[in-house]
C-alpha cells in the first residue's frame, strides 16, 4: 500500500495511469487539474489519455470526469453545462451553483481537429460556457500513430510513412487556434508543455471568463514521434524556441501576448531530435522539407511577432 | 377535456407536462414539428426548460447525454438518418445507464431518400440497449411519452427510451385526445433521482473502458436492466390506468394489446397505426362469423416473449406484418416471434408480410389478402407450407422489377 | 491508503468507477532506470515534481523533494530538466 508520506490521495490526478513513460498528454492532465482545482466536470473523448486513465474499474481522476465516445466530448461538456444552468434557473436542490463549476474538455489533437470538429463547432457557436483543451500529439496515438491533420508537414506516421517516393505527412497541420478564434471566442490560446507555468495561468484566466475557451499545448509522445522519454520537455521547449510552435493568447480576434524569442533556434535543432524527422535529413530531397518548415517558423515569427527587436 | 390535436401537438404537450430540464433539438421531417412546437412553448414561456439549438441530431444525443449524466431529465426527438446519427451515443447512453427520453417519428432510412414513415430506423437500433414503444393512434404517441419517462428513469432501470410513433400518419394526422394536467402528471412522474451524477463534490469517473474480464458482465447487467423493463412497463401502464383512466394491454403486463384474439384461429400481429385498420377488418371477418383476431405489440424491445407466447399459442396461423426487412433474411419481428413460439414447441405456421415500406398505404384489400392467405395455413405444420422466399411483400409490384440480367 | 477496487468487485450500474483508484496500480515496476537525488546538491527548486507525469515525485514535509518509486516509470525527465544534475538515472538490477 501506498507510504503516506506521498499523499497521492491529494491528487486530483493519480499516479497509477498507465500513459508511456515521459507522456505530454499524462503531464498536461496533471497541470489541468492543478489549474482547475476540484470543482471541475472533465469530458474527454476516447484517446490514450481516456485509455490510459480509466480501465474499469479504476480511475486516475480525483475530479468529476465523463467519457463518452471519440467525437462528441464538446457536445457532452455542452448539455452537462446546460443542465447546471437548468438547475439554477429551477432551484434544483442537491446541485452545486453553476458559477462555481469548472466545465473543462480534455482531447487530443484527433478528437479535436478532425472527428469532433462538428461537436467543437456546435458548442463553441452556442456559447456554451466550456473550456476546451485539446492536448497536441500531432497524430493518432492511441491507435498507433496515424497522422491527423494536426501532422505537420514531413512528419513520418504509420499512415503517412517516409519512402521511396514520399517524405511523410504531406500537407500542412490545420490552424485549429484561428478556427476557434473565428468562432468569436474571447479568449483562445497555446501552450507548451514545457512552460506549465504559464499554461496554468491561461487554464486560470480561461475559467474567469463566462462562455466557451479554447487552449491548445503542445504536448510530446515519447512513443509516436521517436525520440527519448527524458526528452519531452527539451523538445517542447525547442518547438517554441524555433518558432514552429509560437505560444501566445488571442483575446477577442486580437493577439494580445507572445512568447518572444531573442534568438530564435533554426527549426533543425527540433527535428533532428525526434525519429519522425529523420528521414528529412538522411534522404535527397529532404532539404526542401526542411526549408519549408523554417519558412513556416518564418512566417510564424512574422505573422504573430515572435522575434524581439 | 378531449381536445382535436396532431400527434406532433399531442408529443409536445406531453413533453410540456412532463416538464424536462433540458431540451436538446434538430429538425428532420417528419419529427421537426414535435421540436418546433416545443420550442414555441419555451418562446411563450410555458416552457421553462433549457433549449439547445444544436447542429446536428448526433449532438442532440450528445447534448443530451451529458445533461442526463449531470442529473437532468431531457427530452429530444428525431427521425430515420437522424436516429442513424444518434446512434452511437445512444448505444452508449445505455452503457452508461443514462435515462434519456426520445421520440421517433418513424421514417425509413436511405437509400432512396423517402421522407415517408416505416419502421427500418428504429429496428436498426434494436440492439442497443434502448427501450421501445410503438403507439397505434395520437393518443397513445401522447401517453407513451409520459410511460417512457417514468420507466427509462426508474433507479432498476436508467436506460435511453425511444417513444416511437408513425411518421406522417400519427404525426400528422389530427385525433380526439384528452390532455394531461399538470397535476395528474406530477403524481404519476415523480422528480427524476438519479443513480449517479457528476456532482463535483462527489466525484466518479463515468465511461471508463473495460478489459474482456469485466466487459460481459458490464453488458449483461445492462441486458438484464432492459429485461427488467417489463415489469416497470406493466407497474407503469398499472399506474397510468389509475391516474389518467386510459388502459393500455393491462391484462398483459402493458406489453401488448389483443382484439379478438381469445378464440381466433388466424392471427395478425402488427406495431404501430396499421393496426387501426387491422381492427377494422378483423371486425369485417367476424361479421362473416370467421375467427381473425389481432395482436399488437406495445413494446418491441425488451421483448415481450411471455405474453407474445400467452396470446398467440392457441392460434392455427399467424401473419406477422411489419414495416422493416432485414435484408438478407425476413423482418425482425417475425424472427422474434417465430423464435419465441417455436422454442417454446409451438408449431404454427407463421407467414412474414413487409408491408407499409416508405409510406406505401397498407389498405384493407392489402389487409384481406394477408387474411386470405395466412387462412390456408390453418391446420399445417411449418414444415408442410411452401413459404417459397420466407418472406412475401404486400404487395411488391413485379412488373417494376427488372430480373436478373442473362 | 488506497482503496483496492478489485477487492469484492461487483459490476456497478453503467459501470461507474470511484476516484484516484489506479493507485492500486504500482507502475514502478516499469522501469528500468531509477532516479536518485543527491540531497546535497538539490536547491529544491521542484523541478522534477512539475514535471513528473506520473505524479511520482513529491515534496515531504521536511521541504525534501523525493521520488515514490511504487510509481516512477523511469522516464528521466527530472534528471534532465534539474538545472543542478542533482538526479542521476541509475540502471535497475534485474
Amino acid at each position: 500500500m501506498t507510504e503516506d508520506k506521498f499523499k497521492h490521495e491529494e491528487d486530483l490526478f493519480c499516479s497509477g495511469h498507465r500513459a508511456c513513460p515521459g507522456c505530454g498528454a499524462a503531464l498536461t492532465s496533471k497541470l489541468v487539474t492543478e489549474a482547475t482545482g476540484p470543482q471541475t466536470i472533465l469530458s474527454m473523448p476516447t484517446g490514450c489519455m481516456e485509455v490510459t486513465t480509466t480501465p474499469y474499474p479504476e480511475s486516475a481522476w480525483g475530479i468529476s470526469w465523463i467519457h463518452n465516445i471519440f467525437e462528441n466530448s464538446a457536445a457532452v461538456a455542452g448539455g452537462i453545462e446546460t443542465a447546471y444552468r437548468s438547475f439554477d434557473k429551477r432551484n434544483k436542490e442537491g446541485y452545486m451553483n453553476h458559477e462555481d463549476v469548472n466545465f473543462v474538455v480534455l482531447a487530443g489533437d484527433g478528437a479535436t481537429f478532425d472527428i469532433g470538429i462538428r461537436s467543437l463547432s456546435g458548442m463553441m457557436e452556442r456559447g456554451h460556457d466550456v473550456l476546451y483543451i485539446c492536448y497536441d500529439n500531432e497524430a493518432y496515438m492511441n491507435t498507433g500513430i496515424q497522422r491527423s491533420s494536426s501532422t505537420p508537414i514531413g512528419a513520418a506516421t504509420t499512415t503517412s510513412p517516409a519512402g521511396k517516393e514520399s517524405f511523410g505527412e504531406d500537407v500542412h497541420k490545420k490552424d485549429m487556434p484561428s478556427i476557434a478564434a473565428a468562432h468569436g471566442l474571447e479568449y483562445v490560446a497555446t501552450a507548451s508543455v514545457a512552460y506549465p507555468e504559464d499554461f496554468k495561468k491561461k487554464v486560470e484566466k480561461a475559467l474567469e471568463i463566462e462562455g466557451p475557451k479554447y487552449i491548445q499545448i503542445f504536448a510530446p509522445c515519447p512513443r509516436g514521434w521517436r525520440h527519448e522519454s527524458k526528452n519531452s520537455i527539451e523538445i517542447a521547449r525547442l518547438v517554441v524556441e524555433t518558432g514552429l510552435y509560437p505560444i501566445f493568447e488571442m483575446e477577442n480576434g486580437k493577439i494580445t501576448n507572445v512568447k518572444k524569442l531573442k534568438d530564435r533556434k533554426p527549426v533543425e535543432e527540433y527535428l533532428k531530435v525526434q525519429g519522425r524527422f529523420k528521414h528529412l535529413f538522411e534522404k535527397e530531397g529532404g532539404e526542401e522539407v526542411l526549408e519549408e518548415l523554417q519558412k513556416i517558423a518564418d512566417s510564424n515569427a512574422e505573422k504573430i511577432g515572435i522575434d524581439k527587436e | 377535456m378531449a381536445k382535436m390535436m396532431t400527434g406532433y401537438n399531442a408529443v409536445a404537450e406531453a413533453v410540456k407536462a412532463c416538464n424536462p430540464d433540458v431540451i436538446p433539438a434538430y429538425p428532420i421531417t417528419p419529427q421537426t414539428d414535435i421540436v418546433e412546437r416545443i420550442s414555441e412553448m419555451v418562446a411563450d414561456g410555458e416552457l421553462t426548460s433549457e433549449y439547445v439549438r444544436v447542429d446536428s441530431e448526433f449532438n442532440a444525443a450528445s447534448t443530451a447525454l451529458g445533461a442526463s449524466a449531470a442529473g437532468a431529465r431531457i427530452f429530444t426527438a428525431t427521425s430515420s438518418q437522424g436516429l442513424k446519427l444518434m446512434s452511437e451515443p445512444l448505444f452508449s447512453a445505455s452503457g452508461m445507464r443514462l435515462p434519456l427520453v426520445l421520440a421517433i417519428a418513424n421514417r425509413s432510412l436511405s437509400a432512396p431518400l423517402s421522407i415517408w414513415g416505416d419502421h427500418t430506423d428504429t429496428f436498426a437500433e434494436r440492439d442497443g440497449g434502448m427501450i421501445q414503444f410503438y403507439a397505434e393512434d395520437v393518443q397513445e404517441a401522447m401517453d407513451n411519452v409520459a410511460m417512457a419517462y417514468r420507466v427509462a428513469e426508474d433507479k432498476d432501470i436508467s436506460l435511453p427510451a425511444l417513444s416511437c410513433l408513425d411518421g406522417f400518419i400519427l404525426t400528422h394526422v389530427q385525433e380526439k385526445v384528452d390532455p394531461f394536467t399538470q397535476k395528474e402528471m406530477k403524481e404519476f412522474l415523480p422528480e427524476r433521482e438519479p443513480i449517479h451524477t457528476l456532482d463535483p463534490s462527489d466525484p466518479i469517473s463515468m465511461g471508463a473502458y473495460a478489459r474482456p474480464e469485466h466487459w460481459t458482465e458490464t453488458r449483461y447487467e445492462v441486458h438484464r436492466a432492459v429485461n427488467k423493463a417489463k415489469d416497470k412497463i406493466g407497474k407503469a401502464v398499472k399506474e397510468f390506468a389509475d391516474v389518467f383512466g386510459r388502459e393500455y394491454g393491462l391484462e398483459h403486463s402493458g406489453l401488448l394489446e389483443t382484439y379478438r384474439a381469445e378464440d381466433a384461429d388466424v392471427i395478425l400481429v402488427a406495431l404501430g397505426s396499421v393496426c387501426g385498420t387491422m381492427r377494422y377488418v378483423v371486425d369485417e371477418y367476424r361479421d362473416k362469423g370467421e375467427k381473425v383476431g389481432m395482436v399488437r405489440p406495445r413494446v418491441y424491445r425488451p421483448f415481450p416473449v411471455k405474453e407474445i407466447n400467452k396470446v398467440l399459442e392457441d392460434a392455427e396461423a399467424i401473419a406477422v406484418l411489419e414495416k422493416d426487412v432485414s435484408l438478407g433474411y425476413q423482418g425482425g419481428l417475425a424472427i422474434d416471434i417465430k423464435s419465441a413460439l417455436y422454442s417454446n414447441g409451438s408449431r404454427i405456421p407463421i407467414l412474414n408480410f413487409i408491408v407499409g415500406l416508405a409510406g406505401r398505404d397498407v389498405t384493407k384489400d392489402n389487409l384481406r389478402n394477408i387474411v386470405e392467405q395466412t387462412k390456408e395455413l390453418r391446420g399445417k405444420k411449418p414444415e408442410d407450407v411452401d413459404f417459397g422466399d420466407e418472406e412475401r411483400w404486400e404487395p411488391l409490384r413485379t412488373e417494376l422489377l427488372p430480373g436478373d440480367e442473362e | 491508503m488506497t482503496e483496492d477496487p478489485y477487492e469484492d468487485l461487483k459490476i456497478s450500474k453503467g459501470a461507474v468507477v470511484k476516484p484516484r483508484t489506479t493507485l492500486v496500480n504500482k507502475t514502478g515496476s516499469w522501469r528500468s532506470e531509477k532516479p536518485i537525488i543527491d540531497h546535497e546538491k538539490c536547491i529544491a527548486c521542484g523541478n522534477c515534481e512539475k514535471f513528473c507525469p506520473d505524479m511520482a515525485v513529491k515534496e515531504t514535509e521536511e521541504g525534501k523533494f523525493e521520488i515514490d518509486l511504487e510509481y516512477c516509470k523511469g522516464c528521466g525527465i527530472c534528471a534532465e530538466e534539474c538545472p543542478v544534475k542533482a538526479i542521476i538515472m541509475e540502471e535497475e538490477e534485474k
